[in-house]
């Protein structure tokens, strides 16, 4: 999908705090974000950091976004164990899915990451929808009930070449 | 140098009601809530390191109010990174504190590296455009009133000594607990600055 119509579905769900370190998966639509005059974006120096300054958002009425690699999610996982899941402070993570299928898929440093993604946030009790790229709205709003209801994080996984 | 728990009471008597304290895993949480325990504060229990961050973004969401930043040397060392960040993002409402015994007293009082390395340096170069360094209380207290004067965000280096309390107790709150008192405290907002 288009780069602005990808931000235009987080919009228009009152989503305009994110905090994050880019990714190649998301190409050209993480430089539309940083310029987007209705999204305040903080430009992270690593991922905790993003989640720490992300999970502000719930405290003042809204959701925070993170933007992130996948292999940024082993400096969140003490965040998400003694913090988000702790103390049930919701955000959403948007998590590139590098290694995807595992090798040859990608770049070696991706492989392992690659296929444990999602068996990690099964493991830490992190709900997560793959985005199809049809479906935005209708995965990111099922997610987005998970979040509210369950009062966690949970994260959006995009595979490449899903938006261009 | 000052004791820890003197410089956190010093920190405390200067707050507004509005204002937001969150402090960081350990003993600056356990002192801070038996110092004065509000719905203000946000005890961190874990995730150390994380403290900096989660106030800028604070900071950054809730701009009438003061944020205060309680952390200790370690936990300022263990995301350095969140300086230049907290400077780059420049919250004028961000007062952050560390606490500098140059050890990790919760755990035993180990030696950290902050012994060597200055901290209020590091915040000068990342951009800080009020950063104080207090020896005694007397700075540290004139540091807490240039805050008011001073363009933030601000950074206190406070150098203190090891010197454990005894009977300080764990913090009884639940987590979920911490959390909504907080938010409510968050939704009222503020006219600090």
């Amino acid at each position: 999908m288009d780069p602005v119509g990808f931000w235009d579905v987080f919009k228009s769900r009152g989503l305009d705090f994110f905090s994050g370190v880019p990714d190649s998966t998301f190409g050209e639509a993480y430089n539309f974000m940083v310029r987007d005059p209705e999204i305040r974006y903080v430009p992270a120096v690593r991922e905790d950091v993003a989640l720490g300054v992300a999970s502000a958002a719930y405290f003042a009425g809204g959701l925070g976004g993170v933007i992130m690699q996948n292999s940024g999610i082993g400096n969140i996982v003490n965040p998400l164990t003694s913090f988000s899941l702790m103390y049930k402070i919701p955000a959403l993570l948007v998590v590139g899915w590098r290694g995807y299928g595992g090798p040859p898929n990608d770049a070696p440093e991706h492989w392992i990451m690659g296929v444990k993604t999602p068996e990690i946030f099964d493991l830490l009790g992190v709900p997560y929808r793959v985005m199809e790229p049809d479906n935005l709205e209708q995965d990111l709003d099922g997610l987005l009930a998970r979040i509210n209801n369950e009062m966690v994080p949970g994260a959006l996984v995009v595979r490449s070449g899903m938006i261009s | 140098m000052i004791n820890r728990y003197e410089a956190i009471q010093t920190v405390l008597r200067r707050i507004d009601p509005e204002d937001l304290v969150l402090s960081t895993t350990g003993m600056i949480s356990r002192e801070v809530f038996i110092t004065n325990d509000r719905p203000g504060n946000f005890y961190m229990i874990g995730s150390m390191g994380l403290l900096s961050s989660f106030g800028l973004g604070l900071a950054l969401q809730s701009p009438g109010q003061r944020v205060y930043v309680l952390e200790g040397d370690g936990s300022a060392l263990m995301s350095l990174g969140a300086l230049p960040l907290i400077a780059t993002e420049g919250p004028d409402n961000l007062v952050h504190v560390i606490l500098d015994n140059e050890a990790y007293e919760s755990t035993g009082a180990q030696p950290s590296i902050s012994s060597k390395v200055d901290l209020d340096e590091i915040a000068k170069s990342s951009g800080y455009p009020h950063v104080a360094r207090a020896e005694d209380l007397g700075s540290l207290e004139d540091a807490l009133s240039d805050c008011y004067t001073n363009p933030g965000p601000h950074l206190i280096l406070v150098k203190a000594n090891i010197a454990p309390v005894d009977g300080i107790p764990r913090i009884p709150h639940p987590p979920t607990e911490i959390r909504d008192r907080f938010r409510d405290q968050v939704a009222q907002g503020g006219s600090s600055k």
